[in-house]
């Protein structure tokens, strides 16, 4: 096997508005390799496969491929080039056949013809060499979405690939349709294959990676043969330290709650089949219980149950002494709880609105529309969390899509902190904001719990979770497999040991 | 506020230009109203006066708009409401009976109501895309006016004071400009002095953070086509009661596209979100002007259409960030060499 | 090397799945049969074959510029300009060649050209600048509406051009109509043909099969690096050159261009391809089932002509009631199939 890299990325920038996602990344890979890139949501994965794989334009930076320099302007000028992707949700038509998805765009032909026949037949022999037997006639969408995966990845395969990229291919497979996914990687390696690999299942990784590129915040952390590298410090990598800057913030997290008082959140097998196993959840008055575990891992899909978000299908949930079905996010607010979700932009905030008018939503939204918050009154308001929030710039009319990232975190934790929430759920608030903001959104929690509200607090940076929580449930693959009570417990190191004993008493 | 009249700023200098050039051809009548018989009349008062049926369903249409919805039904509403009313009247043996009229008007409204939270319901609960759940009645509508009618044009009486609704005036200002402009007050004071407006336009501009903010989108989306079909249907009883008529074919034939083209020469953008009540009023009345204007520099009046093809791709192509892009690349291009005072301007 | 076979079969049986692709255009076919057998049963003269051979001969048009708007409503867009473009088309056949005096085969070989860049620039309007295209469509109601009302607001007579007959000719005669006979012109065998082609693209070419893809998931398609520029803007120039081709066909038909013609003909496409059972979000459908929509449209029309005392407007509610009851069977079946997935 050469040891020439057969793509070679060095110094990759790529920004988006305002963002940068990429930041002088470099990455190689080398043919017959299995090669993972590791890091926490939003540390750049995807960006860098997409400006790989020519979605993605860099803004500085260079690609060789095969010691060659290359700029793709389509996803399918990199397939012609022989880089082929995978991606997490399946990138298919599912009113299509089969077999037409595995040839779209390459059909075998008589002529201007669709040869059907000879497509069929290829298509069956493809999908035998993989080991999959379905109906290559039927549409795609007669099947379940871990086969719609596999056919994907056999299109992959078939489209003779010098490079095949697999992002998150596996989220949604089982254990035999992981078991056909890794043969079929195995063999194409053999066959001198290069892949990247990118998986949050980090089993997986150790059993098929040869190497890791570990990213964070779109910044490379390094690159290690997997032998080499742990699995404690590869989480060590992925989540990383801002310890130094944030230092002054000592850990608040204190005994607050009554303990003989009965738990304002008490979740008894609580589920949602392929989002988060059953799991049992205790939160009490003026606590702060920290959701811990890697990316995937169902922390969000945990506190979404709760919040009303989306429906449990299993379980009960008893809320301040009085069993409840949250079924839409009204009721759970009318109740008293409140939830900040992971993504701003997209389930958060109302970009075109002003900042007074995202702040006052839920409460309005409680009101109901004919009866408008007097307006002497909303100002009051407005300013008075403009003020205790230190919003910046303190302007309420200005739309909230010109803030910058930790500003509109602000914005969202004022909105629900208007309607004095028994609960607050925060779901990653920290994430993609400045160190100051950040530092501000941690002593706010600690007040809030401090004066008697419960928060259910979700976090990528253990070292935030450790600050701030009086306990913390520890997830993995989807399951809650630990809640961590100890004050002694409360470390990074103990919360990573519980991940990857969680991982290995799974097998 | 800023960004409001930054909004406001393009369609009023387009409006300026247009009655800027009609004066330039034929003079200050054509903006200063005289009165004439007790009531104004003018060039530009006829405008106004043609373009309230336009105003009202582009009132309703706004709203809709907001939140990333579309009715194209209005026209055949339009049609259906001036069929119920003027069938009504012609079916009694007294045209002028007040208490006729009061019923005639108010059974329209009711119907073309509830044909507006039939679409909206089709919207909301059923999960149909507004496109297709209005182009059910856009394609049925004129068929369900001609049923009412019995195929023919029904033709009220002069003399009934159905007629005055289309015809008359309040204090010499015509009556059908009086309606539209108290629909514009009643709604904006309903969108702005109640929170209604803000939760339509957060439904519009994100839905699913407004479910998770725990509003009611499904009710507010019904209200919003009720809404637009009730515009609809007075839009219907005022173009019947200026002709008598009500021609289920040809009445209010076209007016939802006129009526979406208002909406976003207005500023409301087609995919939802903020709202420019006043800025649909300006579009209409440019329309409006558009069509006296093609007159009055002589042109035929069959140049109405390709000017309003040529505004609506005008428009279209400006609200395409894509276009924009295009447009501009060859100036950004340029090296940032130039004095600081252009990079300023540039932005 | 994995020894491993994993087998699946499909979540719903390959024979129900068959079944509920096509209960849409089933119902649609048993709704034609039960509106000829009702005609039958009603009308001492519906089972001559003429009535069959007449659906044909007045909706040909209709049945091309419906066959173009399949292209445009499979791959997941909309186009409002047809019934304009139609009418400029026949307009422009008669100006050409009355007027101007240009000689007919050239004119109808220029209008089609025309039809066709006009859809090819509206495509590349829509997919480069990302305007909807019911916006971008509309631009082209407005306009070519207004251009053929400027050419003419009248009528004009086709009569003299003896090139335009050959639409009207009789290509098949069987029998005489009093006998049970019928037949059928030129113009007809046109609109079959367009038929034909359109299904044989949509089935067996790449392109074809691009339309479905790009209407199933434009953003998928694009993943897969199939066409997806070539394969948008190809479906407005054929729905462009299908307007076109129908505007000659009308002028044939009728031998007359009139500048008001067609209006709303957009509607009755876009009903016709819905009843036939085309999804109008993209992505299923077929082109024989918008022949279906047309002969369905067209003897609801027969059917209020023979009853003599019922108005046209009945055709148009039933359209409507019919768009409405398809839409609503299209949702229930795309909502059972999300469920059975999960």
């Amino acid at each position: 096997m050469s040891d020439d890299p057969i793509v070679q990325m060095t110094g990759i920038r790529k920004d988006f508005t305002g963002v940068r996602a990429l930041d002088g990344v470099d990455f190689t890979l080398r043919p017959g390799e299995i090669h993972a890139v590791m890091g926490e949501n939003g540390a750049g994965k995807s960006t860098l496969i997409k400006v790989l794989t020519g979605v993605h334009h860099p803004d500085a930076g260079e690609i060789l491929l095969d010691g060659r320099p290359v700029r793709f302007h389509s996803p399918g000028a990199a397939q012609a080039a022989g880089i082929s992707t995978v991606y997490q949700e399946v990138n298919l038509t599912d009113n299509l056949s089969v077999a037409e998805n595995l040839f779209a765009g390459r059909e075998p032909r008589l002529g201007p013809f669709i040869n059907f026949r000879a497509m069929r037949r290829k298509a069956k022999a493809l999908l035998d060499d993989i080991g999959i037997d379905l109906n290559v006639a039927a549409p795609l969408s007669s099947y379940s979405i871990a086969m719609q995966q596999l056919v994907a990845i056999a299109r992959a395969v078939d489209i003779e690939a010098k490079v095949l990229i697999l992002d998150e291919p596996t989220s949604s497979l089982d254990r035999d349709e992981v078991a056909v996914l890794l043969g079929v990687m195995r063999r194409l390696a053999e066959n001198g294959t290069a892949m990247v690999f990118i998986s949050h299942f980090l089993d997986q990784v150790y059993e098929i990676c040869d190497r890791m590129t570990v990213l964070r915040n779109g910044q490379l952390v390094g690159e290690w043969a997997t032998a080499d590298l742990p699995e404690n410090a590869l989480i060590g990598h992925m989540l990383g330290r801002e310890a130094a800057t944030l230092e002054q913030i000592e850990r608040t997290a204190a005994a607050h709650h009554v303990e003989d008082e009965a738990p304002l959140v008490q979740a008894t097998g609580l589920g949602r089949k392929g989002s988060i196993a059953p799991y049992d959840l205790e939160v009490r008055r003026g606590e702060v219980v920290g959701l811990a575990g890697l990316l995937g891992s169902g922390r969000t899909e945990t506190v979404r149950l709760i919040a009303g978000a989306d429906r449990a299908d299993s379980g009960s949930l008893v809320f301040d002494g009085e069993a409840t079905g949250f079924h839409n996010p009204r009721t759970a607010s009318a109740r008293g709880i409140a939830y900040c979700p992971e993504n701003r932009k997209t389930e958060g905030l109302v970009g075109d609105l002003t900042v007074a008018e995202n702040m006052i939503l839920a409460m309005q939204a409680s009101r109901g529309w004919a009866r408008s918050i007097p307006v002497a009154r909303r100002d009051k308001l407005v300013a008075e969390f403009i003020e205790k929030l230190d919003i910046r710039p303190a302007n309420p009319d200005m739309p909230v899509k010109n803030l910058s990232g930790g500003n509109q975190q602000k914005v969202l934790l004022a909105r629900w902190m208007l309607i004095e929430p028994k609960l607050l759920i925060l779901d990653e608030p920290t994430r993609g904001i400045d160190v100051g903001a950040k530092a501000d959104i941690q002593k706010l929690v600690a007040e809030l719990s401090a004066d008697g509200m419960s928060v259910l607090f979700v976090s990528a940076e253990l070292d935030e979770v450790t600050r701030l929580s009086d306990r913390i449930a520890v997830l993995r693959d989807r399951e809650l497999i630990a809640v961590l009570e100890a004050e002694a417990d409360m470390t990074t190191e103990k919360i990573v040991d519980t991940i990857v004993a969680g991982g290995h008493g799974n097998e | 506020m800023s960004s409001y009249a930054k909004r406001l700023m393009w369609p009023v200098l387009v409006l300026v230009a247009l009655i800027v050039i009609n004066v330039s051809v034929t003079g200050f009548d054509f903006i200063v109203p005289h009165v004439n018989d007790g009531r104004l009349s003018g060039a530009f008062v006829n405008i106004l006066r043609r373009s309230a049926p336009l105003l009202l369903i582009a009132l309703g249409m706004t709203l809709v708009i907001a939140t990333k919805g579309i009715d194209l039904s209005v026209g055949a509403v339009y049609a259906i409401g001036a069929a119920i009313a003027c069938q009504m009247i012609i079916d009694a043996p007294d045209q002028s009976a007040a208490g006729l009229i009061f019923s005639a008007i108010a059974l329209a409204l009711v119907v073309t109501a509830v044909i507006g939270a039939w679409n909206g319901t089709m919207v909301a609960y059923f999960g149909i895309q507004p496109i297709v759940a209005t182009l059910i009645l856009m394609i049925a509508g004129r068929g369900i006016a001609q049923l009412v009618t019995g195929g023919q044009i029904p033709k009220v009486e002069d003399s009934s004071p159905f007629t005055q609704l289309g015809r008359g005036e309040l204090f010499t200002v015509p009556l059908p400009i009086v309606i539209a402009v108290l629909m514009l007050v009643a709604l904006a004071l309903l969108t702005r002095r109640t929170a209604l407006g803000m939760l339509l336009e957060s439904v519009g501009g994100n839905p699913e953070a407004s479910r998770l903010a725990g509003i009611r989108a499904k009710g507010i989306t019904v209200l919003v086509y009720l809404v637009c079909g009730l515009c609809a249907g007075l839009a219907g009883l005022i173009g019947a009661a200026n002709l008598g008529s009500a021609d289920a074919n040809n009445g209010g034939l076209w007016i939802e596209l006129d009526a979406i083209l208002a909406v976003v020469i207005g500023g409301t953008a087609l995919l939802g979100g903020r709202f420019y009540l006043l800025g649909t009023a300006i579009g209409v009345v440019i329309i409006g002007t558009l069509e006296d204007t093609i007159i009055n520099v002589g042109l035929s009046s069959q140049w109405q259409f390709t000017a309003k093809a040529i505004v609506v791709f005008v428009v279209a192509l400006l609200q395409s960030p894509e276009f924009r892009g295009w447009i501009l690349k060859p100036f950004k291009r340029r090296p940032a060499a130039p004095a600081p005072a252009k990079e300023v301007a540039a932005k | 090397m994995s020894t491993q076979t994993l087998t699946e079969r499909p979540a719903r049986s390959t024979l129900f799945d068959g079944v509920t692709r096509y209960i849409p255009i089933g119902a649609t076919v048993a709704l034609l049969l039960v509106l000829y057998l009702g005609g039958i049963a009603s009308f001492p003269k519906f089972d001559s074959p003429q009535v069959v051979a007449k659906l044909f001969i007045d909706n040909a048009p209709l049945l091309i510029i419906a066959v173009g708007m399949t292209f445009v409503i499979l791959s997941g867009g909309i186009d409002l300009s047809v019934g304009s473009v139609m009418a400029f088309s026949t307009m422009c056949c008669a100006w050409l060649t009355v007027d101007a005096g240009l000689s007919a085969p050239l004119v109808v070989g220029l209008v089609l050209a025309f039809g066709t860049l006009w859809g090819l620039g509206i495509g590349a309007v829509i997919h480069y600048f990302n305007v909807q295209p019911f916006i971008a469509t509309l631009v082209g109601l407005f306009l070519f509406r207004g251009l053929t009302l400027q050419i003419s607001d009248t009528d004009v007579s086709m009569r003299d051009i003896q090139f335009f007959h050959w639409g009207m000719e009789h290509l098949v005669e069987v029998g005489k109509i009093r006998t049970g006979g019928f037949w059928l012109p030129n113009l007809s065998f046109v609109a079959f043909a367009v038929v034909i082609v359109a299904f044989v693209v949509l089935h067996y070419t790449r392109f074809g099969r691009g339309v479905y893809a790009v209407g199933g998931s434009e953003q998928s398609a694009l993943l897969m690096g199939l066409p997806v520029a070539r394969t948008k803007i190809g479906v407005y120039a054929v729905s462009g050159f299908c307007a076109a081709l129908a505007g000659v066909m009308a002028a044939m038909g009728t031998k007359s261009a009139n500048p008001l013609a067609n209006v709303g003909a957009e509607l009755d496409a876009i009903a016709a391809v819905v009843i036939g059972g085309t999804l109008l979000t993209g992505g299923a459908g077929f082109v024989l089932g918008t022949v279906a929509g047309v002969m369905v449209w067209g003897l609801l029309n027969t059917l209020i002509a023979f009853q003599g005392d019922l108005s046209s407007w009945w055709a148009r509610i039933a359209m409507g009631v019919l768009l409405l009851a398809f839409i609503l069977l299209q949702r229930v079946l795309a909502r059972s199939g999300e469920k059975r997935r999960t």
